[in-house]
């Protein structure tokens, strides 16, 4: 009886843990929300013409980057780095473009299933490089990084290619309200249909094991190789969604990679993903990166030099962590 | 790499037997002198022509950029993080230089360069050392922050013109033995003094000691804020004169100047030996490192790879490199 008494408040104890650290883990996200809506009600002060229609270019010119930050996001989750998430996308995106210019619609879809076939290959790659030659993530993932670019520049010399009309209808327009960008939906379902389940199995656990402590995660009995592998190939599947993400949004693929490997670190940082691993979300890093291309809007509308909204992002970025490292150094004192 | 052994304990990892293993972990120089060896042998096999002094005198040409450019990595690597800014650094310092060289005259033109330079590594020594920003996010978003400012520079500046002063080309792009390069003469005190200062100064030691183990330094009464700062501020000013130095060889500056060689620069430092993680490495290595990667970059080059097969080689054989030294420093 006492026994069972004994689980009982275990569990509650539990029980209220996890809330404790559901909410803890969703301040970040849910500050971010806030920072994010605030942000909205400025660019509609600032502008109270800004359309559907903006909202919509804002979100279509997120995608690639959102995917790149959860691409990043997982991998960081689980203890490491991956600085060829932005090869990874040239090199998907060429590929699709190259495959579906000039081809019958039905055959997009092949060349899309195949792509993200592609994606799940080079993050394993990268993943087993990583774990059977022991050198630093870091260190791997720079250098494959020059592998992928150079074989997207061996597929497509120049931008080119083309892309499935419906890939493009798949992020372009709205459903619904014109505030709801179609961009958006196919995100949040891609991510949330992926991510979810992932989550809450026992693989994901084992993700956010490995990400904290190697050692306890080995020793409670969690494969840490097969695991770092898999948080790569997720990874890569993610970088080849944000290569098709390219492709759709512009309608050609181009074989240079663009600099979303470290915007992408930047917004998992804004995103309240810990670069320590074991730490953080994916929707924490969306939303940042809806923050960060809000506060370009907004200066773009205030007609503010585009370069200086360089500075100001960057700004953001170190002003952002160095208020997060604040506020974990007085919790250390306390 | 001795220092480091004197400092960085190794106990409870059982030394692989063998003596010519021990010699590889103990002298790791030997066995990334014999690969640069065994590229210049491939590249004399490739092309037999091509072996003259003037090679030579080009290579090392070459070499020094990036070998400066990877100092830098190398010190911030053994502190246990990396400065991503060198590139934007050196650029902002070899744009500067050339702006202000018309009205200015060189001279000041170079201090006001270099002085930007001290700046960027303050900011980055602060953000890293005082407030505890992550390495690679604090010089990263610094260098985003300085390009866009450099991007607002360039347009007030526009109507100066840009003239790189006769002393830097010289330094940069001339020769005045039968081959060796100038350069030379800035490189060779600057890589004496890094190799010194690290084995021999107080400061490079401390340097081994706050990327082994920050918290035991702190506790050892080790400032390492101040060490830190003094760090960034030390790659700033190496970027610096890795960034004049460019622009004295291509005798042009542009914003972009130097961005393409960060991560070779990164590159040499890991293929030379110095560990990521912090508290192991030397800079001896490096220019070995940076040496190699150039040889790598004309073999490749000389058997008309196009671009894009060279660029997966160059990765490849950073992969490779790098793990085959892994495990016969590591020897596990």
């Amino acid at each position: 009886m006492s026994a069972m008494a004994g689980a009982e408040q275990a569990e509650r104890a539990d029980t209220r843990e996890a809330l404790g650290r559901w909410a803890r883990r969703n301040t970040w996200t849910l500050g971010l929300i806030g920072l994010l809506a605030s942000f909205i009600l400025i660019t509609k002060l600032i502008q109270p013409s800004y359309s559907a229609e903006a909202f919509q270019g804002l979100a279509i010119g997120a995608l690639p980057l959102a995917m790149a930050a959860v691409a990043q996001a997982i991998v960081v989750i689980s203890g490491g780095i991956d600085l060829s998430v932005g090869s990874m996308m040239a090199l998907t995106s060429v590929t699709s473009a190259a495959l579906m210019k000039g081809q019958p619609e039905a055959f997009g879809v092949v060349v899309v299933l195949g792509v993200l076939l592609l994606g799940i290959a080079l993050g394993t790659t990268n993943g087993t490089l990583v774990v059977i030659t022991k050198v630093p993530d870091i260190v791997v993932t720079l250098a494959m990084s020059f592998v992928w670019a150079g074989a997207a520049l061996l597929v497509l010399n120049t931008p080119g290619g083309g892309s499935a009309e419906w890939l493009k209808g798949l992020v372009s327009g709205s459903i619904l309200s014109d505030w709801i960008p179609r961009a958006l939906v196919t995100m949040v379902v891609i991510v949330g249909v992926i991510w979810i389940p992932l989550r809450r199995s026992t693989t994901g656990l084992a993700l956010y094991a490995v990400g904290s402590d190697r050692l306890a995660a080995f020793r409670s009995g969690v494969s840490v190789g097969r695991t770092k592998i898999l948080a790569y190939a997720l990874t890569g599947l993610f970088s080849a969604f944000g290569g098709l993400a390219l492709t759709a949004t512009t309608g050609i693929g181009s074989p240079v990679p663009g600099a979303y490997t470290l915007l992408g670190v930047a917004a998992i940082v804004l995103g309240g993903v810990s670069l320590a691993g074991g730490r953080g979300g994916v929707a924490g890093p969306i939303v940042a990166v809806f923050v960060l291309a809000l506060v370009r809007t907004d200066l773009t509308l205030l007609g503010v030099n585009s370069n200086l909204s360089t500075v100001v992002q960057g700004t953001i970025l170190i002003g952002v962590v160095m208020f997060g490292s604040l506020l974990t150094m007085r919790r250390v004192r306390r | 790499m001795s220092g480091a052994a004197g400092i960085a304990p190794t106990g409870g990892r059982s030394l692989p037997s063998g003596g010519l293993r021990r010699l590889l972990r103990d002298r790791p120089l030997i066995p990334l002198t014999a690969l640069l060896v065994l590229l210049i042998v491939l590249l004399a096999l490739v092309q037999p022509k091509v072996l003259t002094a003037d090679w030579v005198g080009a290579t090392i040409r070459a070499a020094i950029p990036l070998a400066i450019l990877a100092a830098c990595q190398t010190l911030a690597m053994l502190t246990g993080g990396i400065d991503l800014s060198i590139g934007t650094v050196a650029s902002m310092a070899a744009f500067i230089m050339a702006t202000q060289t018309p009205t200015l005259g060189p001279v000041v033109a170079i201090l006001l360069a270099v002085a930007a330079a001290i700046v960027a590594g303050i900011v980055n020594g602060i953000g890293v050392g005082v407030f505890k920003v992550h390495p690679l996010i604090m010089t990263l978003g610094l260098g985003l922050v300085i390009l866009g400012l450099m991007n607002v520079y360039q347009i007030v500046v526009i109507t100066n013109g840009t003239q790189v002063p006769d002393a830097i080309i010289w330094l940069g792009s001339g020769t005045t033995l039968p081959f060796l390069p100038n350069n030379l003469l800035v490189f060779v005190p600057l890589a004496l003094l890094v190799i010194g200062g690290l084995r021999f100064s107080g400061y490079g030691r401390l340097l081994f000691a706050v990327g082994d183990n920050a918290i035991a330094s702190r506790l050892a009464g080790v400032r390492v804020w101040k060490v830190l700062l003094g760090l960034y501020v030390l790659s700033a000013v190496l970027a610096a004169i890795a960034g004049m130095l460019v622009a004295g060889l291509v005798q042009t500056a542009s914003l972009a100047l130097v961005e393409q060689s960060v991560l070779p620069a990164v590159a040499a430092a890991v293929i030379g030996g110095t560990s990521i993680m912090g508290g192991r490495g030397g800079y001896s290595g490096t220019i070995i490192g940076a040496l190699i990667l150039t040889v790598l970059t004309s073999l490749l080059i000389a058997l008309q790879m196009p671009e894009a097969v060279r660029q997966m080689l160059f990765g490849a054989m950073i992969v490779a490199v790098a793990a085959v030294y892994t495990r016969i420093v590591d020897g596990s």
